[in-house]
């Protein structure tokens, strides 16, 4: 009895050692990089990289990334292309997903397919004619407006998918007796089914944030100028003008990366349920 | 005459009008919930793949007139040493890929249980994936810098050579191991949701007739995750097919093409050499390989829908 206890105590034990082991190894590229953003430049010049920070200069080396280059233009920039791209989809996929199912018609299966298999293409080719539609064609070119538009388009493949599959969990029941009731079909929508929804909506408004703030492609095709591209690409170009000034590269990487992670911290529930669709509902 | 039956019929009209929406309002609704996204969806991604495929027939310099080339493009790439590079590391990739579901079950198996400390450990875990791959490309050029990454430190503190990964004809494999960071942690979070769906009592009984540790996991739990498999998989190859982002930042190809994949060899065709044509034809070799996997799960999903 006591011996059945203490090896459970002791592989509880090793267990968890195992698992903090295993989170110091797999975040240690991380670790280094926050550890780097608050370090002074003397340590970098001395070649300390990988130590204990001589001095922690936080808020000095935050401040010179964001007053020294356009970091914080360019996180505005992102915000100003994600938000309006998460609301256009979450508006367009939720009328989509339940036209597809809530009715039935023929062809229905074949668009979700196109849905889906659109959303699977490689971005490669679709670059050039979506560039010279934008450019050309709509004058969009290096505009947010490109980019919003895109990113729309693309998403509504995977969150049509994801709010149909949602519609049709809802009971079939409750549709049939609005309607018997009287309601219209639009009516319907926005009074019966959006809320009922919401989970699936907060699901895919976290996915698509994430997606869409953490475009690089696209924000290379479609705009150049500082006033429009997104963190993304702008880190890239800093990277050219901060060559050896690791710490600021490390700060500027940091300010890219809270958002997203903000997002999964807080809606967790909602990011993991969306990206773990058909593991775990069916 | 036109005009007093516009001004007489006015009323009658919008009668018949809301007559006609409410006796269509089945066929009608759907049609116009589905317009605005359908079209967006036709003109941003479908028509697209076909102005592609068209335009890699062609020559086109992005101004000038498009002259019609037959398959010279595509004979031109049989030939084409740096399109050989290319697709050789896309299949490398796709080969290596297999290991961010080995790790990823792993770790979904240690952190499986369901106490707060785990659920924690998880989220922190799964953060690779949040955050940007231009991020994570900085971060591990950064760790692999020949100079001061923490690679070379290790090596020299273990006595052996410190090694220059990303300025040699290997970079390819450190810009993978960099993508195995991110896909990893996918995994994980698929295999955990796979795991908490899985039929608890099999597991018990298997317990109770003595199975443990790798022939409890072996036997019992890898054959019933078949939905994760199915969707890791999936998600596996999309990624390899994919990646570009992290060979534009962390090598942009080189040295010499060596670490090039087919989307970074098309984007400096088409927008770098402004060789649109010969761009659109390696964009359309990426695409057909891309259908050939996906295909296959895409049937199999719609299967299942159509049950």
């Amino acid at each position: 009895m006591h011996g059945t206890l203490s090896t459970g105590r002791t592989a509880r034990t090793a267990h968890r050692a195992a698992v903090v082991l295993v989170l110091i190894v797999w975040l240690l590229p991380l670790l280094g990089v926050a550890v780097t953003s608050v370090r002074a430049i003397d340590d970098l010049n001395r070649g300390n990289f990988w130590g204990w920070p001589s001095q922690t200069r936080l808020v000095e080396n935050y401040a010179a990334v964001l007053r020294g280059s356009d970091v914080g233009q360019l996180i505005l920039n992102s915000f100003l292309i994600t938000v309006p791209a998460v609301a256009g989809t979450l508006v367009l996929s939720t009328m989509a997903g339940f036209a597809l199912a809530a009715y039935r018609f023929r062809g229905s299966l074949v668009l979700l397919a196109l849905f889906i298999g659109g959303n699977l293409v490689p971005f490669q080719i679709l670059a050039i004619p979506v560039r010279s539609l934008m450019a050309d064609t709509l004058g969009l070119y290096d505009t947010r407006a490109a980019l919003i538009l895109f990113h729309i388009s693309f998403q509504l493949g995977f969150a049509t998918l994801f709010m149909r599959n949602f519609t049709r969990q809802l009971p079939a029941a409750l549709i049939d007796t609005a309607r018997v009731e009287g309601l219209g079909e639009l009516q319907i929508l926005l009074h019966v089914a959006v809320p009922l929804l919401r989970p699936a909506m907060a699901a895919v408004a976290v996915l698509v944030f994430t997606f869409v703030w953490n475009d690089f492609f696209w924000s290379l095709i479609l705009a150049h100028s500082n006033d429009v591209r997104p963190i993304t690409a702008g880190l890239q170009a800093l990277r050219g003008m901060w060559v050896t000034s690791w710490h600021l590269i490390s700060a500027a990487s940091l300010l890219a990366a809270i958002p997203p992670a903000l997002m999964f911290f807080l809606m967790q529930r909602h990011f993991i349920a969306g990206l773990t669709l058909g593991v775990s509902t069916d | 005459m036109p005009g007093e039956a516009m001004a007489g019929g006015g009323a009658r009209r919008s009668g018949t009008a809301r007559h006609f929406w409410q006796r269509h309002e089945k066929v009608l609704v759907p049609a116009l919930l589905l317009a605005p996204g359908g079209l967006l969806f036709a003109l941003f991604v479908l028509y697209p793949i076909a102005a592609s495929v068209r335009l890699a027939f062609y020559e086109w310099n992005g101004v000038g007139p498009k002259t019609w080339v037959g398959l010279a493009n595509f004979q031109e790439l049989l030939a084409d040493h740096v399109f050989h590079t290319a697709l050789g590391n896309n299949l490398i990739w796709l080969a290596l890929i297999v290991i961010a579901p080995v790790l990823g079950l792993g770790v979904a198996l240690l952190l499986v249980r369901m106490t707060l400390a785990m659920r924690l450990a998880r989220s922190l875990f799964f953060l690779p994936f949040v955050i940007s791959q231009v991020v994570v490309g900085m971060i591990f050029a950064w760790f692999f810098n020949a100079d001061f990454g923490l690679l070379n430190r290790l090596l020299t503190a273990l006595g052996a050579a410190p090694v220059a990964l990303l300025e040699g004809e290997h970079a390819i494999f450190a810009v993978i191991l960099a993508g195995l960071w991110p896909q990893t942690a996918y995994c994980m979070m698929l295999y955990l949701a796979g795991l908490t769906a899985i039929d608890r009592g099999s597991v018990d009984a298997a317990r109770l007739d003595g199975a443990h540790g790798w022939r409890l996991v072996w036997h019992i739990v890898i054959p019933q995750l078949w939905p994760a498999h199915f969707i890791v998989a999936m998600v596996c190859v999309v990624s390899a097919l994919r990646s570009f982002d992290l060979v534009m930042i962390m090598t942009r190809g080189g040295p010499y093409d060596s670490s090039t994949v087919l989307a970074l060899y098309m984007y400096e065709q088409a927008f770098l050499s402004l060789r649109y044509g010969y761009a659109a034809a390696i964009a359309s070799v990426q695409f057909v390989l891309m259908a050939t996997c996906v295909s296959f799960f895409l049937w199999h999903m719609l299967r299942r829908e159509r049950q």
